[in-house]
């Protein structure tokens, strides 16, 4: 215990963060085990996982990047039909776990290879600008995947852009992704296993970052480009490094989202859903990844825990959600807890800073 | 100080609707079977969502007027999203649902259809259209026309009263029940009497303004403009088509239902549209006349399409349970087997609004015949 105390700040902070998610997979488990688990949240397991990992991958570059994005739904489309159509070729070849895990990966890769294709031009841009091009690139990911006809048939790997018969799949081929009626037919390879898992690489990967000599780069950007590059940091690079790992951490999340269900179609991973995962990240406070995780679980439970009120369900998910952006920027109910952390005297003189969400 | 105040009006906000929640909820009745309900309740396809939900109400609270047999609606909201939808549907899995009507749109069936499947839940969907909803799984059953069935319809109608020879399209190519239709209607239109000439498209996006896919509609003198859409961006297409003197005639399908209904549009615009529609609230057959009535009565709108759909959904699985004997107190899979074996029998079908004599084959898809309906005078009269 003293030991966990003498260590650096950050790494206490961070070992809190794990522990905490450990502890709540646990908890969750011992729970399924044990049959205490309603079935309605047993089905929201993985999309909490994967609004966490989408939350956390944001907050890289909103808060510790601090470049506005707004097409971060794109990368996760991308990642999701990649896994989709990575999983359907693998059917049968490869056990599920591995199947399930190859997916992820080639999602990861292939967000990874946009997260490129669209830094580089646009990370040039700042501010408005930047956010405007992330999200005409979320739109235009969700356009021309409405226009994708996929399928694997004796022809081996098809794809058109006119229609599913030009894909000429014979008699027992499939058509794995159908234009606007998406993919359908997704074999149900994620697990709640799984999820954990990816939310601790995406954890380990952001946190040390964070920490890492790149994370400060990264941070001085953020504050300061210019004296950034007085020092010799480069800009570009750094940039471009918090982005393509966003993007890829993005991607794996997609592939695990769209593995949970028998369909999946490009629009739901429209404005909208990088709305979403924009408002855990502000909620839960711009470059604080403990707040990113906690918003993303409360903000996707929030709805489903509502459905007791029927039709003043989205009214009052929408009164707390202000609510919430009221209660975390009152002044004197931060005091109240400077007051209620002084009571337990832990010496933590930099606490009162961290934690608040950057205006 | 003031946001404090204004933190606090919003605290007693949440707490009073809170309690005003707590009303209204419906009695438990032990005996009753437990009914669950799909579809989208908010959000832009809340229309349909609402009118299944109020019909099926009114379907099961005739029923349990009866006597007899008792059934108990959980309607939810599923915001036409596969997964809000399986929330749904996983908490009315809570709740003890034993029968599932829905989902309303086909997205999320797909989703929820899936998961009924593994869990030998019976499903009946009003509404959720494409033949993926039911293809491969044995307890789930569809009360609406396939998409390709109705684009074959639509093409074989047209063929047939020879309604016209250049043939224009305007589809949704970001909708998955916009080009299901489209893609069979062109396909069987190959050997038919009549001829594209022009197919234009838009997306949810893009559909405020069609002035380019009339023009070129116009440009390639189709005499029929085929809207195999729904009736918003229908709405707008009339309006844009009498703006530019283009008068055509145009033929839906059964997203086209609700037009009559929409707020703001002049429905003089509508007069001589045709669709098919297996419903028209002004059939002057008892069924629907007393329907209509009950439905306006009790929520001061007129029913469309869908409603139509909910109601018979309820009537065929009280019909079903009725012939299958099923008590309340038995569990979700018997349930289902007793279900399947009485929906797929050759001598189970059903009368109700939407068509008569609907039997099921063993894929789950309905047999009905198509009606074609025409706007005269702001209502729908049967085509001859």
């Amino acid at each position: 215990m003293k030991k966990i105390l003498k260590l650096k700040k950050d790494t206490r902070k961070n070992l809190i963060t794990y522990g905490m998610i450990i502890l709540a997979f646990l908890i969750v488990r011992f729970l399924s085990a044990s049959g205490n688990i309603s079935s309605a949240f047993r089905g929201q397991l993985v999309p909490i996982c994967v609004y966490i990992v989408m939350a956390v991958s944001l907050n890289l570059t909103v808060g510790i990047l601090g470049e506005l994005s707004l097409g971060h739904a794109g990368f996760m489309s991308l990642g999701a039909f990649t896994g989709v159509i990575a999983a359907i070729i693998l059917q049968g070849s490869v056990s599920n776990p591995l199947r399930l895990a190859i997916a992820m990966v080639l999602g990861a890769v292939i967000a990874g290879i946009a997260g490129l294709v669209v830094g580089v031009p646009a990370l040039r841009l700042r501010g408005d600008y930047l956010a405007i091009v992330t999200l005409a690139f979320g739109e235009i990911i969700k356009n021309i995947i409405n226009t994708l006809y996929v399928g694997i048939g004796e022809n081996g790997f098809r794809i058109s852009m006119v229609n599913a018969e030009s894909l000429n799949l014979g008699e027992r081929g499939t058509v794995i992704m159908n234009g606007p009626m998406g993919a359908v037919g997704i074999p149900k390879l994620a697990t709640f296993a799984s999820g954990f898992i990816l939310i601790m690489v995406t954890l380990f990967i952001v946190l040390n970052l964070q920490n890492s000599r790149s994370g400060r780069a990264i941070m001085a950007v953020r504050d300061n480009r210019i004296a950034a590059e007085s020092v010799g940091i480069s800009v570009t690079r750094y940039k471009l490094m918090a982005f393509i790992i966003s993007a890829t951490l993005a991607g794996a999340a997609g592939a695990l989202y769209a593995l949970n269900f028998s369909t999946v179609v490009a629009r739901k991973f429209d404005f909208n859903t990088s709305i979403l995962i924009l408002v855990f990240v502000v909620l839960g406070g711009m470059g604080n990844i403990r707040g990113s995780i906690i918003a993303a679980t409360v903000l996707t439970v929030l709805p489903e825990l509502l459905r007791a009120f029927n039709n003043y369900r989205m009214l009052l998910y929408a009164v707390i959600l202000i609510l919430v952006m009221l209660v975390s920027n009152n002044e004197q109910l931060k005091n109240m807890t400077k007051k209620f952390k002084g009571f337990f005297k832990i010496k933590r003189p930099s606490d009162l800073k961290g934690g608040t969400a950057r205006e | 100080m003031k946001k404090h105040r204004i933190f606090c009006i919003a605290l007693t906000l949440v707490m009073s609707l809170a309690v005003l929640a707590g009303c209204g909820t419906s009695t438990q009745q032990s005996t009753a079977i437990k009914i669950g309900g799909i579809g989208p309740l908010t959000g832009g396809a809340a229309t349909y969502g609402t009118s299944v939900a109020n019909a099926a109400k009114l379907a099961v609270e005739e029923i349990n007027a009866l006597g007899g047999l008792q059934f108990e609606l959980n309607f939810q909201d599923d915001e036409h999203d596969a997964e809000k939808s399986v929330n749904a549907y996983n908490t009315l899995k809570d709740w003890g649902m034993q029968v599932l009507c829905g989902t309303v749109t086909t997205t999320p069936g797909i989703a929820v259809s899936a998961e009924a499947y593994n869990d030998r839940i019976f499903t009946l969907t009003p509404s959720a259209s494409s033949p993926k909803v039911v293809e491969g799984k044995d307890n789930i059953f569809q009360l609406c026309f396939t998409d390709p069935n109705q684009g074959i319809a639509s093409a074989q109608y047209i063929a047939d009263a020879v309604l016209g020879t250049k043939i224009a399209v305007i589809y949704n190519n970001a909708d998955a029940y916009s080009t299901g239709i489209y893609e069979k209607f062109a396909s069987e239109a190959n050997d038919k009497n009549f001829a594209i000439v022009s197919v234009t498209t838009f997306t949810d996006d893009t559909a405020t303004d069609f002035s380019v896919q009339l023009s070129e509609a116009r440009n390639a003198d189709a005499d029929l403009v085929f809207l195999p859409i729904y009736y918003q961006p229908a709405s707008l297409i009339l309006t844009q088509a009498d703006a530019m003197g283009y008068t055509p005639k145009f033929f839906g399908v059964d997203g086209m239902d609700g037009i009559l209904t929409m707020e703001n549009f002049n429905t003089d615009l509508a007069e001589g549209v045709m669709l098919l529609t297996p419903f028209a609230p002004d059939a002057s057959d008892e069924k629907t006349v007393a329907f209509v009535q009950k439905y306006q009565e009790r929520f001061g709108e007129i029913p469309n399409q869908f409603a139509a759909d909910g109601y018979d959904v309820v009537y065929a699985i009280y019909e079903a349970s009725k012939k299958a004997g099923i008590k309340g107190d038995m569990s979700a899979a018997d349930i289902c087997e007793k279900l399947i074996k009485v929906f797929t029998s050759s001598d189970f079908s059903v009368d109700g609004l939407t068509g008569e004599n609907m039997t099921w084959s063993t894929s789950g898809e309905v047999s009905k015949a198509p009606k074609g309906m025409v706007i005269e005078n702001g209502v729908y009269v049967g085509m001859q």
